[in-house]
């Protein structure tokens, strides 16, 4: 995003942030759209998640390989970068291809078919009818679904290590268990609140000052995973610095 | 009644209108016609608030539209109806959840009363009974029918056209001319209309204003319209051999 853009951005959002007409009309949108980003998204979740655990497992197992370090230590490792940074920033990442896509062409699609045009004659707040419900939904359905994550990530890591005999069970069950810092999992909420906001804001900024046709409503789908996936991470490191 | 007064709108080095005013009164069907890139559309867009003219005003019944708030601009807005060249109906919502729309998100009436709404709004487009179909499962002309259908619901006293006619067959576009023209009368609504159509222009066009680069060349009524010696008009009105013949004819 070059400044202009920012500033198209900050403007757009100010208008997201406007009294809404009926809230009983924009409740229910958002209920859809938490619908649609939380519950649909859980079965993706799901599978990354448990198997990302498992994989980071295999692999500090295989790295840790010393008379020195106890293999508890395999627990303790994939607990916290799982809270800390797998579940919150791939969970997100992957989200942002599903929802900040499904995001940008639909509201891409109003735009160039004149639908939004239709709300503003109408006298309602486009940006706000549209956008508002999406964050709102975003900002709460993506911390729960990386709480989701988080449990089946460690879950994951537990199958994982204990098929393939990298780690025994009560091995794992002790190192996830051991100096475990509740603050971890405080940073890892704030990072999904953050990556909530920018799946769903940075697509629909794509999507709702495109100009022209299909063509480019594909490449404001495309622009818009891009930018949220940067953003996403330039964001990850923001907050881990000044959280950590 | 609207009146728009030297309005000019520029696109980068391209200067789309140039300085057009004009009077739309209330109860006639008020036609803007031109050809392709002639400021049409632009011109309607400034009209209604979606684009802003770098110098003009438009007034609503004396209320100066183009200075106003946001929430001011609302207040008009609720006021407006508008079909749209492509029907802009919402996709996801049934045609009965399109009509209903401005209901829901500007009247405090019990379900029953915005339901006997869209059901008279549905018949006096002859659509009764599509309720529960999706714009997907429309023709053109029911597209249309439906948008026109969508713009009254709130019984708008200010109705604009996008080329209503685009995309329909002859025999379709005649209904949806004439539906135009009963529910300006019935309603004494402030019609405008913009297309190129010449059947509807010489059909309902009670007033006309022709575009021309940009700038007002002629305004008058479809009676008038065929006794012009302005080259530019004629080259536009009469550009096909049937409208040729039909001009001797008159």
């Amino acid at each position: 995003m070059n400044f202009t853009n920012f500033g198209k951005y900050i403007l757009l959002l100010k208008a997201v942030f406007r009294k809404p007409e009926k809230t009983k009309i924009y409740m229910k949108a958002v209920f859809q759209q938490m619908d649609f980003i939380g519950v649909g998204s859980l079965g993706l979740i799901s599978i990354i998640a448990t198997f990302i655990g498992a994989v980071m497992t295999l692999q500090i197992a295989f790295q840790l390989v010393s008379d020195f370090i106890p293999k508890t230590v395999i627990g303790s490792v994939t607990r916290d970068s799982s809270i800390l940074e797998l579940s919150p920033t791939i969970s997100a990442i992957v989200l942002a291809g599903k929802i900040g896509s499904a995001i940008s062409s639909e509201i891409g699609t109003m735009r160039v078919t004149e639908q939004i045009d239709a709300l503003e004659i109408m006298g309602i707040n486009s940006p706000g009818y549209l956008i508002l419900p999406k964050i709102l939904a975003g900002i709460t359905m993506v911390p729960l679904l990386v709480i989701f994550a988080m449990v089946l990530s460690i879950t994951g890591g537990y199958i994982g290590g204990t098929l393939s005999g990298a780690v025994s069970p009560s091995e794992y069950i002790q190192g996830i268990t051991t100096d475990f810092n509740p603050y971890t999992i405080t940073v890892s909420l704030v990072k999904a609140f953050v990556f909530g906001f920018i799946i769903t804001s940075v697509p629909a900024y794509e999507g709702f000052y495109v100009k022209g046709g299909a063509l480019e409503v594909a490449q404001a789908s495309t622009r818009a995973v891009v930018v949220s996936c940067i953003a996403i991470l330039a964001c990850d490191y923001i907050v881990t610095q000044l959280l950590l | 009644m609207i009146e728009i007064k030297d309005i000019h709108k520029s696109f980068g080095e391209n200067n789309v209108l140039k300085g057009i005013s004009g009077k739309f009164e209330a109860g006639v069907t008020n036609l803007i016609i031109g050809g392709s890139g002639s400021g049409k559309t632009t011109l309607l867009k400034c009209m209604i608030g979606l684009h802003h003219p770098e110098t003009g005003s438009v007034e609503y019944d004396g209320r100066e539209f183009t200075q106003m708030s946001f929430e001011e601009r609302i207040e008009i807005r609720k006021e407006i109806g508008m079909l749209f060249q492509g029907s802009a109906l919402f996709d996801s919502m049934t045609v009965e959840e399109n009509i209903m729309f401005p209901l829901n998100m500007f009247t405090e009436q019990p379900r029953s009363e915005k339901l006997d709404r869209v059901n008279f709004c549905l018949d006096r487009v002859n659509l009764e009974g599509k309720n529960k179909l999706f714009p997907a499962e429309l023709s053109g002309g029911m597209k249309k029918r439906v948008g026109i259908a969508r713009a009254i619901a709130m019984n708008p006293k200010y109705l604009f056209c996008d080329e209503p006619n685009s995309g329909l067959d002859p025999k379709t576009s005649i209904v949806i001319d004439e539906l135009i023209k009963e529910l300006t009368e019935e309603y004494n609504t402030t019609t405008i209309v913009v297309t190129h159509d010449m059947n509807s222009v010489m059909g309902i066009g009670d007033y006309i204003m022709f575009l021309h680069e940009g700038k007002k060349f002629w305004e008058g009524s479809n009676k008038e319209i065929a006794h012009t010696d302005i080259q530019e008009l004629n080259d536009f009105v009469f550009a096909s051999r049937f409208m040729k013949a039909a001009k001797e004819k008159f």
